[in-house]
């Protein structure tokens, strides 16, 4: 099970939280003017990727507040726990 | 009924042949390279040889024959699904399983035990019944019935109303079955090899040759080979094949764990199944308790197993035999599973001409193996998917045309 730094509450149990999905998917400025695949490709497709992979989880038994977690899908590790709203960065690509 | 025991018992020829050749050099082109050797990418090989006439054909893997999921899932048959597009192409696959020992002469253990999926809150009482209707429209044998009846069918099943779940119904599913999982890559591997494919083990892909839109060569860490058309049938590493070919797939990589008890003398007749608890059992030929619950909630390419996986599993399973609370598991483990928004598979066309798409295979592939590898070679050889796959198409998505597979296991709906 993994430990988890929640950004408020300090670490904890993996099975306080939820993971839900991929972060920093945005969502498209102008939903009418885009075709029907842009917006599929927003709602479905997913770059699944193995290894750095950044996402929102939300300590749904604590504080219940949402935060950005990237984990390495080989390892099982978490390389950085972040803010939402900040931006990805601190390596690992897009 | 296959013989294929008996003729070797009375054979001259001790030891048998080696059923399997081995590896050989890979030539310069192929009609059809399939990218996995897993049950679905064997079958498809084994029909194309068979029904289609095309034999120039290599399957390659980047490990061994059918040592992904075809070896990790919980070898559990039926075509109980909530969806007619689903029922429809799970009925055909049960149909193929049914014969597929003879098919091979070569025994694939094939168990008809019938299959519950109990219902304990009047939610899913509903939900049973609907799946019920649907199955009876489309020929397929299920029934709605009360515990009465699963008491006879699964006498060893806490049916007391003084447990936090109380069963109040199950959807029983006469033609679930369970099979030999290993033995029915095997059979098909030997039926393709003995036609003149190619297996191609130890052998990574490393990227596709497209030209015009077309792939025209697969490359591989043993050189490159030029083709005709492309199958990928590559399971929980569909989202990075389909990157080397530049197209991207909604699916999403999670584990799906499972685990086997010690051997027991049989008891236990029908696959049990609870879609609330999470859990589900059955009884291998073995004697074995194989057990399995829910998807783990996040992606991950890994395949280990997990204490609180194990925990979250029994405390339930715990609830519906009590009595296995003395009973050892032996093994324990995972399998990586492509997850699709909609919990149906994703086959047929993509992005590129002549290459073909066999994935989305969550936790109901290895139910899929014959019906897949069919269709898929019919797809290969037509240059057309047929009718029974077109729902399944990944163009669905931007039509905005899903199939809710609400019948699925091991996910929350």
């Amino acid at each position: 099970m993994l430990q988890i730094a929640c950004p408020h509450c300090g670490p904890r149990d993996e099975n306080e939280f939820s993971c839900g999905g991929e972060a920093h998917i945005a969502r498209p400025k102008q939903p009418d003017a885009i075709s029907d695949a842009e917006w599929a490709d927003y709602l479905f497709m997913r770059t699944n990727p193995k290894g750095a992979l950044a996402e929102r989880w939300c300590h749904t038994v604590g504080c219940r507040r949402w935060f950005n977690v990237e984990r390495d899908t080989v390892t099982h590790t978490i390389l950085r726990v972040y803010a939402m709203g900040a931006p990805r960065g601190g390596g690992g690509g897009a | 009924m296959p013989l294929g025991l008996l003729k070797y018992g009375f054979s001259k020829r001790h030891p048998a042949p080696r059923a399997l050749p081995p590896r050989p050099d890979l030539k310069d082109s192929y009609d059809v390279v399939i990218v996995g050797g897993g049950g679905h990418g064997l079958a498809a090989a084994y029909y194309l040889s068979k029904y289609h006439g095309i034999t120039n054909i290599a399957v390659i893997d980047k490990g061994y024959l059918a040592g992904g999921n075809t070896a990790r899932n919980t070898a559990i048959i039926r075509s109980n699904y909530l969806t007619p597009e689903g029922v429809r192409f799970y009925d055909e696959s049960v149909r193929l399983y049914q014969g597929l020992s003879n098919e091979f002469d070569f025994n694939i253990l094939y168990s008809e035990r019938g299959h519950l999926t109990l219902a304990h809150t009047d939610a899913s009482l509903r939900t049973m019944r609907w799946r019920a209707e649907v199955n009876q429209h489309c020929g397929v044998d299920s029934e709605l019935i009360f515990p009465d009846e699963i008491a006879k069918l699964a006498p060893s099943l806490n049916l007391s109303r003084d447990v936090r779940h109380p069963i109040l119904g199950a959807l029983h599913h006469k033609p679930g079955a369970i099979a030999r999982h290993d033995a029915v890559a095997w059979g098909y591997a030997i039926g393709a090899a003995s036609r003149g494919v190619e297996l191609h083990t130890r052998t990574e892909v490393t990227g596709f040759g497209i030209e015009g839109g077309a792939v025209t060569s697969v490359v591989t860490d043993r050189g490159t080979v030029r083709c005709g058309a492309v199958l990928q049938a590559v399971a929980g590493s569909s989202s990075r094949v389909a990157a080397l070919a530049g197209f991207k797939l909604p699916i999403r990589t999670v584990p799906l764990q499972a685990c086997v008890s010690q051997p027991l003398k049989p008891f236990l007749d029908p696959i049990v199944v609870s879609g609330s608890l999470h859990c589900y059992i059955s009884q291998s030929s073995r004697g074995e308790l194989v057990m399995g619950g829910s998807v783990d909630p996040y992606s991950l390419y890994q395949q280990r197993s997990t204490l609180d996986f194990k925990e979250g599993l029994m405390a339930n399973m715990l609830e519906l035999f009590p009595f296995l609370s003395g009973v050892k598991l032996l093994r324990q483990w995972a399998g990586i599973a492509d997850m699709t928004p909609d919990f149906s598979p994703v086959m047929g066309e993509t992005p590129i001409r002549n290459y073909w798409l066999d994935s989305g295979w969550g936790t109901w592939g290895f139910k899929a193996t014959p019906v897949c590898g069919k269709r898929m070679a019919e797809t290969i050889a037509i240059g057309k998917a047929p009718d029974i796959l077109d729902p399944f198409r990944l163009d669905r998505f931007e039509r905005f045309d899903l199939v809710g597979e609400g019948g699925a296991a091991s996910v929350g709906h």
